[in-house]
């Protein structure tokens, strides 16, 4: 999978938590959300340990 | 055979079949086919095509490139099946560059193989293939929590043919009970050396090795644009004995394959105003989902009553229990900052991906 960025979305304005970010795979952007079950983030995870690769703050 | 032992294997069959629905498969007959129907160009890239379940594994740069389709040409009894058709060769494979048409099955689906005890099943392995010529490939059973793995390889011709194999008990590494990937099972296409240097064991567990995961002597399916590649009735069940393929009804296979992926297109969706840029809304799923889904963020989308409006999705929750997936839109110029009702139209297609 190949993964070309990667950021946080904005903390929910109600609860204050962040819990989701966005980031483009294999060219197509996606809302992608915490969840360790998910292959997405499964694969987020894996990317930002090589380094160079960071997950951005949010804007 | 006697009849004696006739008795017995008949038997063996009545004991080993399960009570329950018998394919741990899903979608192994590609009736469903909720993404695309044909996609072009594919092969630079791992993901879902086409048939529901079925994803494609690439490693490496490959100038390879095929078409995925959703056939009706299928072997009678079937209506579909799952066809790979070369666009671009590959004659010059690399090491690291592999493809296979992969199926996960989730660990809670498999506990009564009871893998990994005294009391493990076999396990019996069926499917149809077909090819624009002859040819030879290998199918992967893996143990994705235990890194173990059983290799079969297998011919295809001209016409369809049932390949049936067995697969031993393995009485080493029990199944994880969780939604996550347990049993890969995987029919192997190209590979490089990779993938295909070491010593192929066929017809047993072994452990997992890179290096051994296809036969250094099978076709590789980039070779020529004239390659093809069908397959279709694909079952994985229980028992030392193939039976027939299990056919289930329209409804049933599509809701079995909504808990991977589910898409929504030109419906209306109650939302609540939360604050003054955010729209919280709940998507009714027809069927829980594994897990908390993927979405695109911006699909085209507007809310009741201003369609210039603009949204994005900016936050993704679920409720495991699971009859909604909660998605929270980032907008602007809402009108209060206290809870307001919105409808939101969807124009275009909101896609829950919760696959493996």
């Amino acid at each position: 999978m190949n993964i070309e960025n990667a950021q946080w979305c904005p903390a929910d304005t109600i609860t204050g938590i962040t819990d989701t970010l966005t980031a483009t795979l294999d060219g197509i952007p996606l809302v992608i959300p915490k969840d360790p079950a998910n292959r997405h983030y499964a694969a987020i995870l894996e990317w930002a340990k090589i380094d160079g690769n960071t997950i951005e703050e949010a804007d | 055979m006697s009849k004696a032992a006739e008795l017995a294997k008949a038997g063996e069959t009545l004991t080993n079949q399960p009570s329950g629905r018998k394919n741990i498969v899903i979608n192994g007959g590609m009736q469903i086919s909720q993404r695309a129907t044909s996609t072009t160009g594919v092969g630079n890239a791992s993901g879902y095509f086409g048939p529901d379940r079925w994803k494609i594994h690439k490693d490496a740069t490959t100038a390879g490139r095929l078409t995925m389709t959703q056939s009706t040409d299928a072997p009678a009894g079937f209506a579909n099946s799952l066809k790979m058709d070369c666009t671009t060769a590959d004659t010059s494979i690399a090491a690291g560059e592999r493809l296979n048409l992969g199926c996960s099955i989730e660990g809670f689906d498999v506990q009564h193989i009871k893998k990994g005890t005294s009391a493990a099943l076999p396990m019996t392995l069926t499917f149809y293939v077909k090819g624009d010529q002859a040819a030879t490939y290998n199918v992967e059973v893996g143990d994705f929590d235990n890194n173990r793995c059983f290799y079969k390889r297998f011919a295809v011709t001209t016409d369809w043919v049932k390949i049936t194999i067995a697969i031993p008990a393995d009485t080493t590494g029990a199944f994880t009970n969780d939604s996550g990937e347990s049993i890969a099972l995987g029919f192997w296409l190209v590979a490089g050396s990779t993938y295909n240097g070491g010593t192929f064991v066929e017809d047993a567990w072994s452990a997992y090795a890179a290096n051994v995961r296809s036969h250094s002597s099978n076709t590789q399916f980039f070779d020529s644009t004239d390659r093809e590649f069908f397959i279709t009735g694909i079952q994985l069940e229980v028992g030392s004995q193939a039976t027939n393929f299990e056919h289930r009804s329209r409804g049933e296979e599509l809701a079995l394959c909504q808990r991977y992926y589910q898409r929504k297109s030109n419906g209306y969706l109650a939302g609540n105003g939360a604050g003054t840029n955010q729209i919280a809304f709940g998507v009714p799923l027809p069927v829980s989902l594994r897990a908390t889904p993927s979405t695109p963020p911006n699909f085209s989308m507007h809310r009741s009553g201003n369609t210039a409006a603009t949204v994005s999705i900016n936050q993704v929750t679920f409720n495991s229990d699971a009859d909604n997936a909660l998605l929270q839109l980032r907008t602007s110029g809402l009108s209060a900052t206290d809870e307001v009702a919105y409808n939101v139209h969807i124009n275009g297609i909101l896609e829950l991906d919760a696959d493996m």
